[in-house]
């Protein structure tokens, strides 16, 4: 309180200041959120930066190895993969879809979750007792099961696949935002709000959100990371993104039969991938011990 | 004691539903997705055999007497016949089953003497940093996906050294790479897990009197500390159980090891959905089974168990 008051009255300190005062306090928090900039500038400016179209076949210069093997050719600095396309410009282009896809699947789960989640933790009663019911039952079976059950019955294609990635966590969200909500109803500036005349909408929207932003964010995180790792797989086992189209996974995936010759078509999407799922993680990580007070001493 | 039944019995009756649910849910998928007889037997059937399946399965009839036929066949073991061979679904799981439970199990032992090995390990020399380095060993080991230490393992063990076999399983030395992989991510996953557990016990003023009486650090983790953190950590292997198994999915893929895992990604490419409900139904089944047999140690364990809870859904 007296730090925050005295924040209040001292001039602000300078932007370089304050950075260097986070480095010192998280400096995971700083080098990792720097690479996840770093690899979003990648994905988003892939298509400036790839030298070649990703999907551009060149079959006379198949499984070219990168610039400093012997047989490398000039301009493919990450070597050509089995049908001769640029390896730098598929992984540019597949990490941009890939991240797109984690995003995008992670806000619909939130989305999802934000609905169940607050009209539970609101209403209460029965609503509460099943939504939450089937939100444990969600929970508890691994989604990998209930992704192959979508994909095996509504085939393989890029909706399917946004579908499957947005109802991956959307039962987290729920659980998280009804807790957080729970949390908050009864105490007195709810109440008073209430009292003023807000409706529902208007205290779950104006009241309660704020309040339940930074374990959201911490979870968003988490789950983008979790997201990358299961579009990869599914595209990593052919059930994903359908060829020529790349995404990290498939490009492993496909890959994966010249590795003993070629293992260059395999390693750049590979090492990208760790590489992402790592640094978001990270950055979850340590998001979550500067929100969390109750982890701060240990 | 009769309290303990009574949690018990509670408990069975809560993964019966659960398993019922399951069913229920796959039930309205493939009912959602259009006529069953469309999506589960192949395109080329003739007309008259069509129509003699959708007889014998009630598809003619309303959806609850469906419902019910479908619910009876389950119980009898009856997925209806693979696309694939022909041959029941429900066969080919049974084929696949042992295979499965023999990696996960290995990769499920392999993981706990690991993980406990360096949580405790890391707990014991909190904030050094041995701490600090066992933990990014750690969290690099679940962060990493498993196809990318599958393959990591092929290029060295098999392309590079040529000392390991990377796919069938003919022999014990097939079983190596894959349950490595299995229990690499886990064993990183148990190793967080107990070292919370191991300091938060740590912690505990009889812990602190086992020290004063002059027991060593080993032996008071060993006797004192470690039976207490057992009880969370039965709870979370419980969870672990169906990661473990959505894990072989991909690692039986990468190693050609012909478990449940790969059966359902060969049946799903291939969309042979009689197939993939029967391993959906029995891999649900099996994490419904060990949830049971979890609760139901954690009920004669711990003589706390608190039967509110266990009504109120975990909650």
């Amino acid at each position: 309180m007296s730090e925050a008051s005295a924040a209040a009255i001292a001039p602000l300190p300078s932007i370089s200041r304050r950075i260097s005062a986070t480095l010192r306090r998280d400096p995971v928090l700083v080098v990792a959120g720097l690479l996840a900039l770093a690899l979003l500038v990648l994905a988003i400016a892939a298509p400036l930066l790839s030298p070649f179209d990703p999907d551009q076949q060149k079959l006379l210069a198949r499984l070219r190895p990168p610039v400093g093997f012997d047989g490398a050719r000039v301009g493919y600095w990450l070597g050509t993969d089995q049908l001769g396309r640029d390896i730098l410009s598929r992984t540019l282009h597949g990490l941009r879809l890939t991240l797109a896809l984690a995003l995008f699947g992670a806000v619909v789960g939130l989305a999802l979750g934000a609905v169940v989640g607050t009209i539970s933790g609101l209403v209460g009663g029965i609503v509460d007792d099943l939504a939450m019911g089937f939100v444990d039952l969600v929970i508890s079976l691994p989604f990998v099961l209930v992704a192959l059950l979508v994909i095996a019955l509504a085939g393989t294609d890029m909706l399917v696949l946004i579908v499957v990635l947005g109802l991956a966590y959307w039962a987290h969200f729920a659980r998280l935002i009804r807790a957080q909500v729970l949390a908050l109803r009864n105490l007195p500036y709810v109440e008073a709000a209430r009292a003023s005349g807000a409706g529902g909408l208007r205290i779950a929207l104006v009241h309660m959100a704020p309040n339940i932003v930074s374990p959201v964010i911490v979870m968003f995180t988490l789950n983008v990371s979790n997201l990358i790792l299961l579009e990869s797989s599914l595209s990593f086992l052919g059930l994903g993104v359908q060829p020529p189209t790349a995404t990290l996974g498939s490009m492993v995936g496909q890959g994966r039969d010249y590795m003993a010759s070629a293992p260059w078509v395999v390693a750049a999407p590979a090492v990208v991938i760790v590489l992402v799922a790592l640094v978001v993680m990270l950055v979850g990580d340590a998001l979550r011990d500067r929100f969390d007070v109750r982890l701060r001493e240990r | 004691m009769p309290s303990t039944l009574l949690a018990i019995a509670l408990r069975a009756v809560r993964a019966a539903v659960t398993l019922l649910l399951c069913v229920t849910v796959v039930f309205v998928a493939l009912r959602a997705a259009g006529d069953p007889s469309e999506q589960l037997l192949p395109a080329e059937t003739p007309p008259d055999v069509r129509a003699e399946y959708r007889a014998a399965w009630g598809l003619d009839r309303p959806i609850p007497i469906q419902y019910a036929t479908w619910l009876a066949r389950i119980g009898e073991g009856d997925f209806g016949r693979s696309f694939a061979d022909g041959g029941p679904a429900f066969d080919a799981v049974v084929e696949a089953l042992p295979r499965t439970l023999l990696l996960g199990g290995t990769a499920l032992s392999l993981a706990l003497v690991v993980g406990l090995t360096i949580g405790v390990a890391a707990a014991l020399r909190h904030g050094t940093a041995l701490d600090r380095g066992l933990m990014g060993v750690a969290v690099l080991g679940y962060s990493m996906p498993v196809f990318f230490l599958g393959i990591l393992f092929i290029l060295f063990f098999v392309l590079h050294l040529r000392i390991l076999p990377s796919s069938g399983a003919t022999t014990p030395w097939h079983l190596i790479l894959p349950s490595v992989t299995l229990a690499l991510p886990l064993a990183g996953r148990i190793a967080r897990f107990a070292r919370t557990a191991t300091l938060e016990v740590m912690g505990r003023p009889f812990v602190r009197a086992a020290r004063a009486k002059g027991l060593g650090r080993i032996a008071v983790v060993v006797r004192h500390a470690l039976p207490n953190a057992a009880i969370p950590l039965l709870m979370f292997l419980g969870i672990e159980i169906g990661l473990t198994l959505s894990g072989a999915v991909v690692t039986e893929t990468i190693f050609a090891w012909p478990g449940l895992g790969r059966l359902l990604v060969d049946s799903v490419a291939l969309r042979d959905l009689p197939v993939v409900q029967a391993v959906i139904l029995t891999v649900t089944a099996i994490i419904v089974a060990a949830n049971l047999a979890v609760d139901v140690l954690h009920a004669l364990v711990d003589p706390k168990v608190d039967l509110a809870r266990t009504l109120g859904s975990g909650r």
